[in-house]
């Protein structure tokens, strides 16, 4: 087998690859501003069905940012905290309690969807709010905001980061805010992306969960998939892509120099 | 600036970790103020643990208790105890420019702005690191992040100077310029300091006084000179320089060694002893010498080390002078003075 | 600051995340378990799942379809992954950009990106069209569910592999050539178990995934017999919340038990999403 075959074979797979993902992104994207779908592009280009979407749909959007920013708001506070006990104290109890952590990662969100309406689907004013979906939200994201920060955490010397900052006198607070926080930023940064795409695209909980008065912009989307036009359900999927693809770039970008660094 | 020195007095200080490991067994110990003490001794022997005794970063065993000039500090964390901590790995905050390092003890203890520029001024000026004010910690090279350190820790003008292996991560060359620094440094400030160094060298040059530990005991403690011509004991004396054996017997005036004999001035019987490579001579052509043969020659610049067997039961280090010619395969004949020996008790 | 006081400080920094998933994990996950237990059959329900013909024939062909993905996905992006990892040439960026884009990516909008393809008025039943005249569309059925899974596991994996890769050592490679290793030898004898670890993990969130997505199924059709459908329906349809339960927590524990035996075999973290 020669050289120039091998990579002109591992190109063509890989170019088809890529083209699998990117192509039905793409269509879908035009097809939210295609007149006719149906009839192809020479029907014309509209933003009309985007209007529709937004007239539509617009209560789902501002749930879902809103979902995702309290998410976000409830992973940081419960996680950076936890992230940080079980960096400073790496034992078989505490690896223990970071596996149950990540419990409600490995278990389909059907199951703890169900779990919780079991649970607490009782209780009317929590149920019927958005708050009850929050919940799931952070159950499924407070692990991905765990793990970025303790990696970043378990990458510096946080040990003599801190008796460093001990012997100059800092206090607990004073360690906490003014040197390991500022030190793990970029596993922060990373978790809060994760968390907040997640959030936003979470469907298998949230249509478990979702009431006719707190649907999210996912849960939206089935919605109009099944009810509505192509061309209606593809406008509104431009909207995701257009609200996600951001972050999901931003995430690329944090991730890629310290790839490069790590070599 | 003078930062008047401060006695330590450790007292009963013992250290058992939770897993049971005893690190370090009772020690009373005293430093003089404005002294310059180092622990030396190989890793595990209970010299960092005794520093961060000292520091605060860990709590001796019920007994123990810990004194600066007369307070007692044995309950106090690290925190309150105003020390100066140098470590191996520098411990410097990668968030925070050099200057902001060396700011950040006095931003804790509520320092003024401009008292604060000043004193980091100050610490850039007398660590020769001014230009490097506004670097981040990842653009210094290991012998600026040690400066940096030490300016860090000097800067809140400690009781007391902690160093942890300051120099181990650096080379070689890096870490005679640095060694060189702190002593002038120590000397000027007059300030209290622990140094830990598992380096030999490094604990001749900087210290008044070594604490040499093994296993979580001192095993000796003196000025550099007793340590290294007065080792106490078989440990002590391998672990500072090289060491040679010597087991002879001496009859009749004579000391009888397998390479031959040397007249000797004492009383009959065996005789065990160690003694320095440096100790060891060529006999000059005509006086008394004890015959062997170079097993191997290194040239090292300055002089050269020969293995030489045959003198005496085991094979002898020697430290030659650089201009005589000797190879692998020579015979010599080898020379010592009596008083250059040590004596082992065991 | 002595131990004691450290551990409580730490136990309270701990104790918010705990109690989080205590309360609303734990808790619930243990009605679950009560209430599958709690239905005509009680805790027969368990047993439902290899008895009732209809649950292990979807037990059967999650399985199958999971375990199909996750060989496929395996293999094309150990090739790709590679690829990207070890040749350098204009483009290269964006190609590793668009396919590791599609990470979280919802499953309804995977489903939906499947419809584009292979749905009615998709572009591979107009390309069959005016190719050979008849139209082919798989979009709404098992094919189109291997196909929407295929999507949301490659930039998972990916991912993976290319990390994996960029941390072989080269001087392997380079002993097994100077030894007269031919390229296809090295890959099997040197490359391939130099990426296990990272397969065997990624594989196993793949299946894990896989296993458990419903979002997906649920856009493309919802007469599909996967587990998940199935729990949905007779959560939904037929109001049989013992089984639907019992039904949940089962799979659940296989993914979770896949994943566990995945992190013990690689030694690695790993964790499912979507």
């Amino acid at each position: 087998m020669n050289r120039p075959f091998l990579f002109a074979a591992q190109l063509g797979l890989t170019l088809l690859v890529a083209a699998f993902l990117v192509i039905p992104v793409l269509m879908s994207m035009l097809a939210g501003v295609t007149v006719n779908f149906f009839q192809g592009i020479s029907s014309g280009l509209t933003l009309r069905w985007v209007w529709r979407v937004l007239d539509l749909y617009a209560d789902t959007l501002a749930l879902s940012l809103g979902l995702a920013l309290a998410c976000l708001a409830c992973t940081l506070v419960l996680g950076v905290p936890a992230a940080y006990a079980l960096a400073k104290r790496p034992s078989r109890l505490t690896r223990l309690i970071e596996e149950m952590l990540v419990v409600p990662v490995a278990v389909p969100g059907l199951a703890t969807a169900l779990a919780l309406l079991i649970a607490y689907g009782g209780f009317r004013e929590f149920r019927t709010s958005a708050a009850f979906i929050l919940v799931g939200h952070v159950l499924f994201t407070l692990p991905f905001m765990i793990r970025a920060v303790l990696a970043v955490l378990s990458s510096i010397d946080l040990k003599t980061l801190e008796e460093g900052a001990r012997s100059l006198g800092a206090s607990f607070p004073h360690r906490f805010f003014g040197v390991i926080l500022p030190n793990c930023r970029s596993g922060i940064l990373a978790g809060s992306l994760m968390v907040v795409t997640l959030s936003i695209g979470e469907f298998n909980l949230t249509w478990m969960l979702h009431t006719p008065l707190t649907k999210t912009l996912p849960v939206g989307l089935a919605d109009s998939y099944a009810s509505m036009r192509l061309e209606i359900g593809s406008a509104y999927t431009l909207i995701f892509f257009i609200l996600i693809l951001p972050l999901l770039m931003a995430m690329q970008a944090l991730s890629r120099p310290r790839r490069r660094k790590e070599t | 600036m003078t930062t008047p020195g401060t006695r330590i007095r450790l007292t009963g200080c013992a250290k058992t970790f939770a897993d049971g490991t005893r690190a370090l067994e009772p020690l009373d110990l005293e430093v003089n103020a404005g002294e310059t003490l180092v622990f030396l001794g190989p890793s595990g022997c209970g010299k960092t643990t005794t520093l961060r005794l000292i520091a605060g970063l860990e709590m001796p065993d019920a007994c123990g208790r810990i004194l600066f000039d007369d307070e007692d500090v044995t309950a106090l964390p690290i925190e309150k105890r105003n020390v100066g901590m140098v470590f191996q790995s520098y411990a410097l905050f990668p968030n925070m420019s050099v200057a902001g390092n060396i700011a950040y003890g006095l931003k804790i203890r509520r320092v003024p702005e401009a008292e604060r520029r000043r004193r980091v001024a100050e610490m850039l000026e007398m660590m020769r690191i001014t230009e490097l004010a506004d670097r981040s910690i990842d653009q210094l090279s290991g012998g600026q992040r040690q400066r940096v350190a030490l300016a860090r820790a000097l800067a809140v003008e400690p009781r007391v100077l902690l160093l942890d292996e300051p120099l181990t991560a650096l080379d070689a060359k890096l870490r005679e310029d640095l060694r060189l620094e702190i002593d002038r440094l120590l000397r000027r400030l007059g300030i209290t300091a622990i140094y830990v160094t598992h380096d030999q060298a490094e604990a001749m040059a900087l210290g008044d006084r070594i604490v040499v530990m093994s296993k979580g005991k001192v095993a000796q403690i003196g000025r550099p000179r007793d340590i290294y011509l007065k080792p106490a004991d078989r440990f002590v004396a391998d672990f500072i320089g090289n060491i040679n054996r010597l087991s002879g017997m001496v009859r009749n005036g004579l000391l009888e060694l397998p390479g031959g004999t040397l007249p000797w001035d004492s009383p009959d019987g065996p005789l065990q002893a160690a003694l320095r490579p440096e100790s060891l001579r060529i006999a000059e052509d005509g006086l008394p010498g004890l015959t062997g043969t170079v097993i191997s020659a290194f040239f090292l610049g300055d002089r050269q080390r020969l293995l030489v067997e045959g003198v005496a039961p085991e094979p002898l280090i020697v430290d030659a002078p650089n201009r005589i010619e000797i190879s692998a395969g020579d015979t010599v004949r080898l020379t010592f003075d009596a008083d250059a020996l040590i004596p082992l008790s065991h | 600051m002595s131990d004691m006081r450290e551990n409580t400080l730490l136990a309270l920094l701990l104790a918010p995340a705990l109690l989080v998933f205590v309360a609303f994990f734990l808790l619930p996950i243990g009605r679950l378990a009560l209430a599958a237990g709690s239905g005509p059959d009680g805790i027969m329900a368990y047993a439902a799942i290899l008895t009732d013909a209809r649950y292990r024939e979807s037990l059967i062909a999650t399985v199958l379809l999971s375990a199909g993905v996750t060989l496929a996905t395996l293999a094309l992006c150990a090739v790709c992954g590679l690829f990207l990892e070890r040749n350098r040439f204009p483009g290269r960026a964006v190609l590793i950009g668009i396919m590791t884009l599609p990470l979280s990516f919802p499953g309804v909008v995977v489903g939906f990106l499947v419809i584009m393809l292979a749905g009615r008025q998709g572009l591979i039943g107009d390309l069959t069209q005016a190719l050979t005249g008849s139209k082919l569309v798989f979009a709404y059925s098992m094919a189109g569910l291997f196909i929407g899974y295929l999507y949301f596991s490659i930039p998972r994996v990916i991912l993976t592999v290319m990390a994996s890769a960029e941390k072989l050592d080269r001087r392997l490679e380079e002993a097994a050539r100077s030894l007269g290793a031919s390229t296809f030898a090295v890959t099997r004898d040197v490359i391939l178990p130099g990426l296990l670890p990272a397969l065997l993990s990624s594989g196993a969130i793949c299946f894990a995934t896989s296993m458990g997505a419903f979002g997906t199924a649920f856009t493309l059709a919802t007469n599909i017999d996967v587990l998940p459908m199935v729990i949905y329906t007779e959560f939904t349809l037929h109001a049989n919340i013992a089984m639907a339960a019992a039904l949940s927590l089962i799979l659940g524990l296989i993914t979770w038990a896949v994943l566990a035996l995945a992190r013990t075999a690689a030694g690695s973290s790993v964790a499912a999403a979507g």
